[in-house]
């Protein structure tokens, strides 16, 4: 039950990342705005997530595979945003990529406890 | 046909993600072990997929934004490293993001080169 219920979360995440990439082509060589855009996003909510889940004893069985893993896992995404620093690297964009790389991951992790810092209070 | 192609790439990806996170989990390991490990895995076969020539945009929405896209995470990611911030596991914490960013990209890399 957990496997189909990532499943069916994990289909929802990658079309609204899909979603996302369409509405925001990236140009060669350009600046990945589409995936730092679902990656900071997705990370903020997981912080809500987590943090409205920590107040919750017992938590519901179905949130953790269909919202955590499923639909925000999917949401995100890591495979696109290692080709995309690969991308900006080998076009010469050295210090983009750079940027792109602090940009997503402080971005991202300060997101997660913004998230749950906002639940918890 | 694209959203759809993307669905179902989606639909192996995030179970696979799950027991990843289970097989850790049973084997005593800390759940970020399993997110390297699929983020690692799914960085090598975008690359590959991504240093092929004449892919079909189908195979790249299924493969690529479906299934790849979907079997990594980066809001997982920022959950363990907050978790281990917050349990004071800080170097593990800070290992964890340079392992994730040297052997991630590094596989990217080689997939890419691979391919090409």
């Amino acid at each position: 039950m957990a496997y189909l219920l990532a499943a069916l979360g994990g289909a929802v995440g990658a079309l609204a990342r899909w979603g996302v990439a369409e509405a925001l082509p990236r140009p060669d060589g350009g600046w990945p705005w589409a995936t730092l855009l679902v990656n900071l996003t997705g990370c903020l909510l997981m912080g809500v997530l987590l943090g409205a889940l920590a107040t919750r004893d017992p938590e519901p069985a179905w949130v953790q595979p269909f919202l955590a893993v499923g639909v925000l896992g999917g949401y995100t995404t890591y495979s696109a945003f290692a080709v995309e620093v690969i991308d900006l690297a080998d076009a010469g964009a050295v210090a983009g990529a750079l940027g792109y790389v602090l940009a997503s991951v402080v971005g991202g992790v300060l997101a997660v406890a913004a998230g749950a810092r906002v639940v918890r209070r | 046909m694209t959203p759809l192609l993307v669905a179902a790439g989606a639909l192996a990806g995030a179970p696979l993600r799950l027991l990843a996170v289970r097989l850790a989990g049973r084997s005593d390991r800390d759940p970020s072990v399993a997110t390297l490990a699929v983020n690692v895995a799914g960085a090598v076969v975008l690359g590959v997929l991504l240093g092929l020539r004449d892919v079909p945009a189908g195979v790249l929405a299924l493969v690529g934004t479906g299934f790849c896209g979907t079997l990594t995470t980066f809001s997982s990611f920022g959950a363990d490293v907050v978790r281990l911030s917050e349990a004071r596991a800080v170097v593990r914490a800070a290992v964890y993001v340079a392992v994730t960013l040297v052997a991630g990209l590094a596989a990217a890399a080689a997939g890419y080169l691979l391919a090409r």
